[in-house]
């Protein structure tokens, strides 16, 4: 399938609602929770297995975003919205027959796998096409995109709640909604595949810079540039910090205040997870616009060095002001939202838009491996201190200080990074022609 | 001559369409930040 080229008076306002409608679909897999209970009762599970597409689906995203990367450039965001739009949906009718027949494997391999490899696809098809579209404003127009993401689970948590409601918590009941969730988003996701298109070659209107402009880096180059690993522990460093206060956020503010005269109620802990999420998403879309402003490698100084001084709050601080912890770990989930959109534009800074969208799938191993660490972290050490008959605040007190000290590490690791050596950079084939030419013109004149 | 009085052929205007797919979008995007807001003032009365 060749990349779909823009038709004269094209605009490239339609570009982000093509990509908001497969993120906004795909982002729908942080609210695989909503499942769990249902699946256990009515399948008999324990929550390790209830778990199980949700792990597999986050591992087939990581894969399939930095193997597929490569086929996604060369067939173009049509050809990758449309396997993301099949193998999502169909994830999900395989888990509904799955649910039916009362087959988890069915389920696991449904979600996880086959829905799995169109969360991959999905994550990575409109990057490229975006910054292409958006070379003045490279980091506003991902920050949508990927503010989709966070915000799918943001519609699908409640929606797929009152479904279960609707249809019942048993087995056929789960099926139905299974499949009204593939037939649905099958429909939804089919705007972006219809709107999406490659913009022409030639200067955009306005006078902006052109995409095609700068160097230019081959996926294959990146990998072996110090760049990109750069880069890498940058995200990784930058998502560890903020999955470690994500993942424990109920837990750790009730725990937090318990000793004090204003403890936590749970209701209160649920609104203040709830606040997260909204900090997460709007740092995607706020902080990485900012970046075109004020530029990718200032922005993530303020994501690393500022994160790092909102962690030495918390520690500090301890229980003696709750304002002051929420207010530090909303900005910490700014921080880490704007992290995750900002990166796309940070490589096209560096590797120019060439392969952006395949180097970008190679970098989301650093988001795999830090979903890992972070939660990881947070637990055993929150788990060692309590065997060590701590309580309250100084449960968290040195996990705190951990994230302080991997913030500081992306923080060198952004230091480092500096403009990629010319050797690493394709040749661009049509000033190569136009060089040619004129010479040709030159000699036969 | 009828190529002069004939309306110019510019690119057709997609206004209707960016419109649409904004929409498309934007109405799920405000309900899930609807259900967002309605938690998180738990966090204040709860």
């Amino acid at each position: 399938m060749s990349p779909p080229v823009a038709p004269a008076g094209w605009s490239r306002w339609l570009v982000p609602p093509a990509a908001l409608s497969v993120h906004l679909s795909i982002g729908q897999a942080y609210a695989w929770s909503v499942f769990k209970p249902p699946l256990e009762s009515a399948l008999g599970l324990s929550g390790t297995q209830s778990a199980l597409p949700f792990q597999l689906g986050i591992v087939m995203l990581g894969l399939s975003a930095a193997f597929g990367g490569t086929l996604v450039e060369r067939n173009g965001p049509r050809w990758a919205m449309t396997v993301a739009l099949i193998c999502f949906s169909s994830g999900f009718l395989l888990s509904a027959l799955g649910a039916a027949t009362e087959q988890y494997w069915l389920i696991v391999l449904g979600y996880g796998f086959v829905g799995g490899i169109g969360l991959g696809i999905g994550y990575i098809s409109p990057v490229s096409t975006l910054i292409k579209w958006f070379p003045d404003r490279p980091g506003m127009a991902t920050g949508i995109a990927i503010m989709g993401f966070g915000g799918g689970a943001l519609i699908a948590s409640p929606w797929s709640a009152q479904m279960l409601e609707s249809f019942g918590s048993d087995s056929s009941g789960i099926a139905m909604a299974f499949l009204v969730h593939g037939l649905s988003y099958s429909v939804f996701m089919l705007l972006g595949v219809l709107l999406v298109r490659v913009p022409r070659t030639e200067k955009p209107v306005g006078g902006a810079p052109s995409a095609f402009d700068g160097p230019q880096v081959s996926a294959r180059n990146a990998v072996r540039t110090p760049q990109f690993w750069c880069l890498w522990v940058v995200l990784c460093m930058n998502v560890t910090a903020g999955i470690g206060i994500l993942e424990k956020a109920a837990p750790m503010i009730t725990d937090f205040f318990k000793n004090t005269s204003t403890p936590v109620s749970v209701s209160a802990a649920a609104g203040f997870v709830a606040l997260l999420s909204a900090a997460n998403m709007a740092g995607r879309i706020g902080w990485s616009s900012t970046s075109d402003l004020i530029g990718r490698k200032n922005i993530y100084r303020l994501y690393l060095g500022a994160g790092a001084l909102m962690y030495g709050l918390i520690a500090l601080a301890g229980d003696s002001s709750k304002p002051l912890f929420i207010l530090c770990a909303l900005v910490i989930l700014s921080f880490y939202g704007g992290g995750f959109a900002t990166i796309p534009a940070y490589l096209k800074d560096l590797f120019g838009t060439y392969q952006v969208g395949a180097i970008h799938g190679r970098l989301l191993t650093a988001w795999s491996t830090a979903g890992v660490l972070g939660p990881l972290i947070v637990n055993w050490i929150a788990d060692r201190q309590e065997e060590a008959g701590k309580d309250g605040s100084s449960l968290y007190t040195m996990s705190l200080f951990i994230m302080i000290g991997l913030l500081a590490v992306g923080f060198v690791a952004n230091e480092l990074v500096r403009p990629v050596h010319p050797r690493h950079h394709v040749p661009a084939p049509e000033s190569k022609e136009k060089e040619a030419a004129d010479v040709q013109r030159q000699q036969s004149a | 001559m009828s190529s002069d009085s004939s309306p110019p052929s510019g690119p057709p205007s997609r206004r209707g369409l960016i419109a649409f797919a904004w929409v498309w979008v934007g109405v799920p995007l405000a309900y899930g930040v609807y259900e967002l807001v309605r938690k998180a003032t738990q966090l204040f009365t709860g």
